[in-house]
């Protein structure tokens, strides 16, 4: 397959479906890693020396890399945290803690990870915020019309990923962010599973807020990006201070901070890791993201007429938009499918996958899950398939 | 042991596991899981003058852990919790391939190449932790 080559861990053997987790990166990503720390490895924004000025040049230059990926109005919009996690315990309490007052609403959904749920949970514990959940259709899919039905003329954020990391389905951002807009609701994207598999265009659908992180997105890990609408990271109070957000200061009276975005960057950042990201976006703009959309849709449909016909497997989300199936083998525990399938080099992921309220929704607490990515193939779904048609063979390897 | 027949133990105590089910408000109640797996057994146990009288448990976990959690409360059942502790020790050398006296060990003899997979380690000793935590508790209410 012709993404083999690019990809160092795609020639061990490895069969690897658990792209929602984290993704393989590709050689020019781990290029760029190691040519910085080898050639140009200095500070960034600091030294009046050639290889300082590169690591600047390098490390800004990603940040308009990731601007025209999202299609950002302002360069300034671009934050790079640590990953989504990150972002959205940022966003929350750098802006959120500070303009919410005790009793104002926030929706989220069943379905969200545990990064999308615990910042708010913490704001609710400490500020008397409520955390609602919009319910979601038989088809675990979420419809404006449920979210109508939840709000009230409290509710003030709604704060929910794109595509979620269990049922994989697609939500429909713009229709949903512009009705929110029209009631003066703010929209927060959790954008972990969506940014990577897909076209994102903040303009278009307007949204106020993306999280989303770079080992996800063929990547390297401890990079993520805070996506803000100008006027609204200019509110943020910064949560951590010290060099490089700072303009000057001499007493506590007078202290200054630089502008958007190194405001919301203090401290040495992961220079490496966000020059490497750069290559990241590179690779991704020259497979295309209507392509990688696509390639993962067809994968997707394929395994799931192909699960469809093993009568001992039950799928828990039959309608995905995206490449994520989870599933169950009818009497045998998620993480025994996991453990027989590793002993045949392949990856998949048993568990709740941090979406640990979905249990309360789907009745299902743990689930089998196999996210693709566009680098996956056919013929690695045909020995996923082949392996978990059997189950007796899977009764008498799994241990 | 031959594979086939410790493969059979395991299979047999996972399929149809002993004890499984709850306690009543008699019983010490405590909950073990893992942070690397996603195992979670609840288990309750009855102690009275330092003998364990009965072991219950319920839950959502893997062959390896109900195995063991029904092996377990078959050896454990009848002892008192000296001769408990001993066997928990000796289960848990085994595990982590150190000397340990496989003679008081019986069927929990199985799990003997655990350590061959360890990802799985933990799964088996999973509920031997949870008893520790409640021969434990027990005795801290006796204090």
């Amino acid at each position: 397959m012709k993404y083999k080559e690019d990809f160092p861990m795609l020639r061990t053997g490895i069969i690897y479906f658990d792209n929602g987790a984290t993704t393989f990166k590709p050689k020019c990503v781990i290029d760029a890693m190691d040519k910085y720390y080898s050639e140009y490895s200095a500070n960034a924004h600091r030294g009046d020396y050639d290889i300082s000025l590169k690591v600047d040049m390098a490390y800004e230059g990603v940040r308009d890399k990731i601007k025209d990926f999202i299609n950002a109005r302002y360069r300034e919009e671009i934050i790079f945290t640590k990953g989504t996690t990150e972002s959205i315990n940022m966003i929350v309490e750098c802006f959120f803690a500070n303009i919410l007052e005790p009793g104002d609403e926030v929706l989220i959904t069943n379905s969200e990870h545990a990064s999308n749920i615990l910042p708010w949970y913490k704001l609710s514990k400490n500020s008397g915020i409520k955390v609602n959940m919009i319910p979601l259709d038989e088809t675990l899919h979420l419809t404006l019309n449920n979210i109508k039905k939840q709000i009230t003329d409290k509710t003030k954020v709604i704060s929910i990923a794109e595509i979620t990391n269990v049922v994989g389905d697609i939500r429909d951002i713009k229709a949903i962010t512009e009705y929110a807009h029209a009631r003066g609701i703010f929209v927060l994207i959790d954008g972990a599973q969506s940014v990577p598999h897909k076209k994102t265009d903040v303009q278009d659908t307007d949204i106020d807020f993306l999280a989303f992180s770079a080992h996800k997105m063929c990547g390297p890990t401890g990079v993520g990006v805070l996506y803000g609408k100008k006027e609204l990271l200019e509110e943020f109070d910064p949560l951590y201070t010290g060099g490089g957000m700072n303009e000057s200061f001499d007493s506590v009276d007078e202290v200054y901070y630089k502008d958007l975005p190194l405001r919301l960057e203090a401290g040495t950042q992961n220079i490496a890791g966000v020059i490497a990201y750069g290559s990241a976006i590179d690779y991704l703009n020259m497979i295309g993201m209507n392509n990688i959309c696509s390639i993962e849709q067809q994968l997707c449909k394929y395994l799931i007429e192909k699960l469809e016909k093993i009568k001992h497997i039950d799928i828990i989300n039959t309608e995905p938009d995206s490449g994520i199936v989870s599933f169950n083998v009818d009497g045998i525990f998620a993480q025994d499918v996991a453990v027989y399938l590793n002993k045949y080099n392949i990856c998949v992921r048993a568990g709740n996958h941090c979406a640990k309220v979905l249990k309360n929704t789907i009745g299902v607490k743990n689930t089998v899950r196999v996210s693709l990515y566009f680098y996956n193939t056919k013929d690695e779904i045909d020995k996923l398939v082949e392996l978990l048609s059997d189950k007796d063979k899977i009764m008498k390897e799994m241990i | 042991m031959d594979p086939e027949l410790r493969r059979e133990i395991i299979l047999d105590n996972y399929n149809s596991p002993v004890n499984k089910g709850q306690g009543t408000s008699e019983y010490i109640k405590v909950n073990t899981n893992n942070s690397s797996c996603i195992d979670n057994i609840d288990l309750w146990i009855l102690i009275d003058n330092n003998i364990i009288k009965d072991i219950k448990f319920d839950g959502e976990a893997c062959a390896i852990s109900t195995a063991s959690t029904s092996i377990m409360t078959k050896e454990l059942i009848g002892k008192s919790i000296d001769d408990a502790l001993t066997f928990v020790e000796s289960f848990e050398c085994m595990i982590d391939e150190k000397e340990y006296d496989s003679e008081i060990l019986n069927e929990a003899n199985v799990f003997d190449e655990i350590y061959k997979q360890a990802n799985r380690k933990t799964c088996a000793t999973l509920p031997y932790k949870g008893i520790v935590k409640a021969i434990e508790e027990y005795r801290s209410r006796k204090e």
